[in-house]
């Protein structure tokens, strides 16, 4: 068999693989799009449920989940960020380290409802934040932290050893190094990390299943003590907990849902991409 | 600034020789290095003369690097490293110098241009900022006054915000020694600066060394014998971690004490 012929093969093979992986998201996609797109409109994104549910908008949902991933992020990214920098600038390399290390690695592929659960014993219970936004915000936070860790680490990691060595020998501190020299050029990898474990936040229902989630309230939250509404649990109750919703409402929140975290998922590799081409080393 | 009690060495139109005033500017006693169990250098005794360009030659593994890493504590960065013996920079011992104010007087250009990927400008502002200078005029000359050190400003002074690493390789290595200078250091090291450069590139390079001994001292650490021919003025000779002889670059390249550094001249080994 000739050469080319063996690659036109390969290439065969490689491209219907690819295929057989992107079709099923086309597919979820074509299907939310096609039933859910018909009933978005601006007062379905804008106003509170009516009728048990039944009709009015998604409103007091969206905003649950914006204020849980913003508060999240409040917590995670700075924690996160500085544990990544001790782990790859300043902890010498140990068994304690090494330990840390290995946690985190496993901690990030632990199955959401179990940090559901520590949550609903650490921050409602324990610390008696009860169920409320700060509870979910924090569960959602203890949850992104060993991803963000693990890519910042990456992140910090792939700068080259020689910018530290180059900023050293023109006596910059260990500190002015980090903030100076290496940072700067680990800042989107680091934010790419964080934007997609943003977005598995926005889109998870088993660690805020007990520690904030609410069927429904009347009003918005008042304060981060309050209880709220999310999108992936109100999907979930729209979809088995009530009959004779309309259809097309469950398809509308899950397209918003969808929506949300995808956008969120463009916007992180719309920010890797810049920085690729910028990346010159 | 002429100071009475040592004026200035004068300045030479050739380039082989000692400064007529010797002053030691580092004196090395009893130095051992070990990174884990590799012993690198071996009790090494010897001066740097103030205003000299001393060449250091030697196969590779010799301890070139490691010697120039001592002088400024880079060495310090390295996990297994170990030391004892003494280095002393103008009669103080480095060990009781702040490191990073050390590093401003002692500073070194490595053998690949290690180019920051921003400005040009940013480059070479970077050690000046990391020492307090804010001021953008003061900035402004430094930039100016280095580059022209290093004869590159007339290459980039349109340029200057540019990314550094667009420049060739040739034009980063001047960059980098201009970045060096803006710190004033009394001490440059060179490690095998021109191993990956052209001969025009080369020449440059060693032009400015050759301008910078005004007002410097530098050690030269090359591969290549021919250029500490042409540049130092004296020359020692490394193996395996041992300081086997040094002298006049003279004395080194026509009439050699010891066997092996003829060896190594005449190309026998390295
Ligand atoms: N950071 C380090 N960690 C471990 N060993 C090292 C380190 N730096 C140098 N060595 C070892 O010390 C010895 C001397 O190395 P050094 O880099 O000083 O040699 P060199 O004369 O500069 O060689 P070259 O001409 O190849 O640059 C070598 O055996 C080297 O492997
Ligand atoms: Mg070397």
């Amino acid at each position: 068999m000739k050469t080319t012929t063996k690659q036109k093969i390969a290439f065969a093979i490689l491209f219907l693989c690819t295929v057989i992986v992107v079709l099923p998201v086309l597919f979820v996609l074509a299907v939310v799009i096609k039933n859910g797109w018909p009933a978005i409109n601006w007062e379905f994104l804008t106003t509170m449920p009516r009728n048990n549910m039944k009709a009015g908008g998604i409103y007091p949902a969206i905003m649950g989940t914006i204020y849980l991933v913003s508060l999240s992020t409040l917590f995670s990214l700075p924690i996160g960020l500085f544990a990544a920098i001790y782990l790859n600038e300043y902890a010498e390399e140990n068994m304690l380290t090494r330990l840390i290390r290995l946690a985190i690695v496993n901690l990030a592929g632990v199955s959401s409802v179990v940090y559901g659960l520590f949550g609903l014993v650490m921050f409602v219970t324990f610390l008696k934040f009860g169920v409320s936004i700060l509870s979910g915000a924090l569960t959602l936070a203890i949850m992104n932290l060993p991803v963000i860790i693990t890519a910042s680490v990456e992140a910090l990691a792939s700068v080259p050893y020689s910018f530290r060595e180059v900023s050293r020998s023109l006596g910059a501190s260990r500190w002015q190094t980090i903030r100076h020299s290496v940072l700067p050029f680990a800042i989107p990898g680091i934010l790419t990390g964080a934007i997609l474990s943003l977005a598995r936040a926005a889109g998870e229902t088993a660690p805020i299943l007990f520690t904030v989630a609410a069927f429904y309230l009347p009003n918005l939250p008042h304060s981060v003590f309050d209880q709220a509404m999310a999108l992936p649990y109100h999907l979930y109750i729209i979809s088995t907990q009530i009959p004779g919703i309309p259809q097309q409402m469950r398809y509308a929140t899950a397209l918003v849902l969808v929506g949300i975290v995808f956008s969120m998922n463009i916007f992180a590799v719309i920010i890797r991409s810049k920085f690729r081409k910028k990346k010159k080393w | 600034m002429v100071n009475p009690v040592h004026p200035a060495p004068v300045h030479r139109c050739g380039v082989h020789g000692v400064p007529e005033i010797i002053i030691n500017k580092v004196v090395m006693k009893e130095l051992d290095i070990w990174y884990g169990k590799i012993h690198a250098l071996k009790s090494l005794n010897m001066n740097i003369f103030k205003n000299e360009i001393l060449g250091i030659i030697g196969p590779a593994n010799s301890g070139k690097t490691s010697f120039l890493r001592q002088l400024n504590r880079l060495n310090d960065l390295e996990l297994n490293y170990k030391a004892i013996g003494e280095v002393l920079l103008d009669d103080k011992d480095i060990q009781s110098i702040n490191p990073e104010v050390l590093r401003r007087r002692v500073g070194m250009i490595f053998a690949l241009p290690q180019v920051l990927p921003i400005s040009i400008y940013d480059n070479i502002a970077y050690g000046p900022r990391m020492h307090g200078t804010k001021d953008r005029k003061r900035l402004d000359a430094i930039v100016e006054e280095t580059l022209n050190a290093s004869f590159l400003w007339d290459e980039v002074k349109d340029r200057l915000l540019e990314s550094a690493t667009k420049l060739s390789g040739g034009q980063q290595q001047r960059l980098c020694i201009s970045r060096t200078l803006a710190l004033d250091p009394e001490i440059i090291l060179f490690d095998e600066p021109c191993s990956g450069l052209d001969p025009i590139s080369t020449a440059k390079v060693e032009e400015s060394m050759l301008k910078l001994k005004e007002k410097c001292t530098i050690v030269l650490v090359t591969n290549n014998t021919k250029q500490a021919a042409r540049v130092s003025d004296r020359t020692a000779f490394f193996l395996m971690g041992e300081l086997i002889e040094i002298d006049t670059t003279e004395k080194i390249f026509t009439a050699p004490s010891d066997k092996r550094t003829e060896g190594y001249i005449l190309g026998k080994f390295g």
